[in-house]
């Protein structure tokens, strides 16, 4: 059974139309810089994310992996450097214009909409929904269409909630949810918007094994189909088995960054981060 | 088959219910309370008709407001402006042009049709909306808490000022009056509206019978009943709008934007234009209610447009419950009756049981029976007798044990979902499936 609820998800729910037709490097940064006060949190970063891949991005606390987050998807601005996507100079731009373009987020520590329902906060991620112009959803004629586009929507979303073992939480409120599942929903959600590159801030930190399993599979396949992921993850096991490319961040800097492999045996990375466990 | 068995539904709905178990209560109270009084026929339609006016003009505040802070978290305390801004913007546009007929004001207006004018009100708080809206939405939530109010304070002083008393538009002479105020001194609303519905005959014939118990003027006791009843229909208009703006793509934005904005950004959403829209069609609501609250009076003066009125509204909606129209009207109906208009019937009805014109006239005289000889008899007097100005403390003791009783108002923690369609799961093998999916992939065509 859950065979089946799986495929529906994989083939019906996410990605519906396939990523967009970007380049060989969807995303690209380069020399990206910045200061909060005195603390330098991301000091010259530069790396690129390939289509098709799951990238990691490893580094000890404080590093500078979230906020190179915040600064690629427009929540801060840099002080300097370029954030490129899909061939478009992005840096600096609205996070609304950001997600629009296909480059989505998730956040550290979840941020469910509290005081929403699981359904309404998954509602709320898919993108052109016609229903979000006032006049639309107002004007007698007019409302068919938007209460056609969301049944539909409400299936799609049904699928995805079954797919992250959520659904039996569909009615409550996001602001009840645990911790873990406060997870899922917000990678739920992000799935959900269509995106073709997915920049994940610690989405399995809280998530049981076994889902966390499912999730990566689901990932992998829709890489397959061309989605790009980029990872921020503590669990060094799972980003040396999962990912074909590994970015080592330390203090603000990328210290060195390839195959998981090559990053193993830089002597740099096991000191400062792998310590001797390696 | 869907047509006929929603209709049922919604009218069996049970916040319609609701809202007509609310005013048939405060009917019922009323009415009580005027045969109580002894109150003629007159007394007791006239007792029901300012009810319904205030419960009417109180209910649709709360929506807008709603709108504002329930739906979106912008923390508005300039209502007042806007109402403000409506009303006498309408006046400007509607009064007749001055010496035109053989009225004594001060200044004339453009001399258009008051629907015109109530456009124009509303036209007019929704662009007031947008200029405060621009530069203080895009800051933290409780900077617009202070440029809203710190407006409506500018908009009163503006009203107030010998500057803008009187001024040449379109080459008439119009004005605000400065601090006398505006006469109103175009035709009554009812009437204009009575004349374009050509219903002028059926109204007579109204006023006719209820001549038959109304003995002197039965026409202006009419005026205020049909007012009420016609103030009424505007609140289902702001419920049905609210209501559909509200279960939707575009009220579930405005949500999202009260849990989280930077969630509803990263999501994709341009929060900010959400926002302005949000804000605009709050104001602009608003200024309706000014316009439809002051329109019938005669005359307006700037000093009626003080924050406290902003905060009556604030109350009628806690009372509610932000977040709910339901909750809204009902809020606002409650308010009216009860801690609106009710703790002056209440001292009618003392008075009436108890003579309390020696009352003591002020809190020494008052207080000191009670602690000399332990009487408290001047104590109580002196409170009922000066229940107006207790008002506001009534208010406060209200706001607080609701606060601690049922912070998320009457109707408990309620919120309207946030959809056109409901969100249960589609029963499966549902034998439409396959049109829906029909029209919506020509419907999905962009
Ligand atoms: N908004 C902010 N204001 C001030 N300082 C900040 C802000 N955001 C991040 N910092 C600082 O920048 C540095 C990098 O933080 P960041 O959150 O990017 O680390 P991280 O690599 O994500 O760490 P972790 O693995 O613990 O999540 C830290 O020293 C942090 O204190
Ligand atoms: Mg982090």
């Amino acid at each position: 059974m859950s065979e089946g609820v799986e495929e529906r998800a994989t083939t019906g729910a996410l990605g519906a139309d396939g990523p967009a037709d970007l380049a060989a490097e969807p995303l690209r940064v380069d020399g990206l810089e910045k200061q909060f006060g005195g603390i330098t949190a991301v000091d010259g970063a530069t790396f690129g994310v390939e289509r098709g891949t799951l990238t990691g991005l490893i580094g000890p606390n404080g590093a500078g992996k979230s906020t190179t987050f915040n600064l690629v998807t427009g929540v801060h601005r840099p002080d300097a450097g370029q954030v490129t996507f899909a061939g478009e100079d992005i840096t600096g731009m609205d996070p609304h214009r950001i997600a629009r373009k296909g480059l989505v987020r998730t956040f550290q520590i979840a941020r469910e909409l509290g005081g929403m329902t699981v359904m309404e906060n998954m509602m709320l991620a898919p993108q052109r929904q016609s229903g979000e112009a006032l006049w639309r959803s107002v004007t007698p004629g007019l409302r068919p269409r938007v209460r056609r586009e969301e049944s539909d929507l409400v299936e799609q979303v049904w699928d995805t909630l079954d797919f992250f073992d959520i659904e039996h939480l569909a009615e409550e409120e996001a602001g009840g949810l645990s911790g873990g599942q406060r997870k899922l929903l917000e990678l739920a959600r992000a799935l959900l918007t269509d995106p073709d590159v997915l920049l994940l801030d610690e989405p399995f930190a809280g998530v049981n094994p076994t889902l966390e399993r499912r999730l990566l599979d689901q990932i992998h396949a829709l890489r397959e189909r061309g989605y790009t992921f980029l990872l921020v993850e503590h669990d060094m096991d799972l980003i040396m088995e999962q990912c074909e490319h590994v970015i080592v961040m330390h203090q603000g800097r990328i210290l060195t960054q390839g195959s998981p492999a090559e990053v193993r045996s830089n002597e740099a990375v096991v000191e400062a981060y792998l310590g001797g466990e390696v | 088959m869907s047509t006929t068995s929603g209709l049922v539904g919604r009218i069996a709905d049970a916040d319609l219910t609701y809202v007509l178990a609310m005013l048939a209560g405060v009917y019922a109270l009323y009415l009580a309370a005027g045969l109580a009084l002894g109150f003629d026929a007159r007394g007791l339609l006239n007792s029901v008709a300012v009810v319904t006016f205030y419960v009417a003009v109180f209910a649709m505040l709360a929506l807008a407001l709603n709108l504002h802070w329930g739906y979106t978290g912008l923390f508005n305390i300039g209502v007042v402006g806007f109402m403000a801004v409506g009303i006498y913007t309408m006046a400007l546009v509607s009064k007749p042009v001055l010496g035109s007929g053989g009225s004594a004001a001060q200044v004339g207006g453009l001399g258009l049709p008051i629907w015109v004018g109530m456009i124009a009100g509303m036209a007019a708080a929704a662009l007031l909306g947008l200029v405060v809206a621009l530069p203080a939405l895009r800051l933290r939530a409780d900077y617009l808490a202070i440029v809203t109010i710190a407006m409506s304070e500018i908009v009163r002083f503006t009203l107030l000022s010998r500057t803008f008393q009187s001024f040449g538009l379109f080459g008439r002479t119009v004005g605000l009056g400065g601090g006398s105020g505006l006469i109103l001194d175009f035709q009554s609303p009812l009437a204009a509206l009575v004349g374009t519905l050509g219903l002028e005959g059926a109204y007579a014939g109204l006023v006719g019978l209820v001549g038959t118990v109304v003995a002197q003027n039965p026409r202006a006791v009419v005026d205020q009943f049909v007012y009420g009843l016609l103030l009424l229909v505007f609140v289902a208009g702001f419920y049905w709008l609210l209501k559909r703006a509200g279960e939707s793509p575009f009220g579930r934005v405005l949500k999202a934007i009260r849990e989280d904005e930077q969630v509803a950004g990263a999501l994709g959403k341009d929060t900010d234009r959400f926002k302005i829209k949000s804000f605009m069609l709050g104001c602009a609501l608003m200024g309706l209610v000014g316009v439809l609250w002051f329109m019938p009076q005669g005359a307006i003066t700037p000093n009626t447009y003080r924050p406290r009125l902003t905060f009556f509204v604030w109350i009628a909606l806690i009372i509610g419950g932000a977040g709910s129209n339901t909750g809204s009207v009902l809020g606002g109906g409650v308010f009216a009756a009860l801690l609106f208009q009710g703790p002056l019937y209440f001292k009618n009805l003392v008075d009436r049981a108890v003579d309390i014109s020696n009352a003591p006239g002020s809190f020494g005289p008052a207080v000191a029976p009670l602690l000399g000889a332990g009487d408290p008899v001047p104590f109580l007097l002196y409170t009922v007798d000066s229940v107006r100005q207790l008002q506001l403390v009534l208010m406060g003791v209200v706001l607080i044990v609701l606060m601690h009783r049922r912070p998320e108002g009457l109707l408990g923690h309620r919120e309207e979902t946030a959809a056109t369609v409901p969100l249960t799961r589609r029963v499966a093998g549902e034998d439409d499936e396959p049109e829906s999916q029909a029209t919506a992939a020509d419907g999905g065509q962009r």
